[in-house]
């Protein structure tokens, strides 16, 4: 992770990226995320958290009778643009909301319905920059870092199309 | 002379191509390693797979095929240098 460590130099925020396939527990990840406040000696008066999971009912309900039930979803992703493209959406959102401390998780692999499949999680001063951050940086990886969700149906499998709703929802930080 | 004939041989010209998601299944391959020419923008290299492996790999070139050249997106007319690691992915959909 040479890329984190450079990016610290940049900024006193402090930036942790995972992707893994295990599970995670957002309790421990809460705290992993306070521990790296308290060794800054950082003030923080608020984290907000978002978790995204695996959606049992697809939208397409035409889909769904063609194809079955979904049974989960299979995501790969391009190892080391991944870690960066993350690295920089965090940065974009310090810039803009200046946080003490942010943990970004993605998983990776075969993930059943209703298992967790990203966290977000932000700390700062005031609940403003904690919430807009987290929610710029969860709007931004949706169509910034490569990663590629397959639904496995029980009759077949296809891969998932990207959503308008993921491009208007990172259009409206531009303004 | 003869020394001077293995250090060519030692630093052949490449770049590694990397295929995801759906590109990847379609090509029925990850990646690949091809000769490096110079001056050659990505479309130019795309266009000569495109070629060599048959109409397959047309993928590549689809209006939504994603570039990147050493894991930063980038235009097609990008011109590739020796050691470049190029990837094709469709569009993302990650979170």
């Amino acid at each position: 992770m040479s890329d984190h460590n450079s990016a610290l130099q940049h900024t006193t925020a402090d930036i942790h990226i995972l992707v893994q396939s295990e599970p995670f527990d957002l309790s421990d990840e809460m705290l992993q995320l306070q521990n790296s406040v308290d060794q800054q000696d950082q003030e923080v008066g608020a984290i907000s958290s978002f978790t995204g999971q695996v959606r049992s009912a697809e939208e397409d309900q035409s889909a769904m009778d063609k194809s079955g039930q979904l049974l989960a979803l299979s995501i790969e992703h391009y190892p080391g643009m991944t870690e960066k493209s993350l690295l920089e959406t965090c940065q974009l959102a310090n810039k803009r909301w200046p946080f003490k401390a942010c943990r970004v998780l993605h998983r990776v692999g075969y993930l059943t319905v209703g298992q967790p499949i990203v966290l977000v999680l932000v700390a700062a001063s005031h609940r403003e920059q904690a919430m807009k951050a987290c929610e710029f940086i969860i709007d931004h990886l949706k169509t910034a870092a490569p990663f590629w969700k397959k639904a496995i149906f029980e009759n077949t499998a296809e891969w998932v199309e990207t959503k308008s709703s993921d491009q208007l929802a990172i259009k409206r930080w531009q303004e | 002379m003869v020394k001077a004939a293995i250090g060519a041989a030692v630093s052949i010209k490449m770049i590694k191509l990397l295929f995801f998601a759906r590109i990847k299944e379609r090509l029925g391959k990850s990646e690949m390693t091809i000769d490096f020419v110079a001056n050659q923008s990505l479309q130019t290299l795309t266009q000569g797979l495109i070629e060599k492996h048959g109409d397959e790999w047309q993928i590549l070139l689809e209006p939504d095929t994603v570039f990147s050249c050493n894991q930063r997106v980038v235009d097609r007319d990008l011109i590739v240098a020796d050691g470049d690691e190029v990837a094709y992915f469709p569009p993302v959909t990650g979170g």
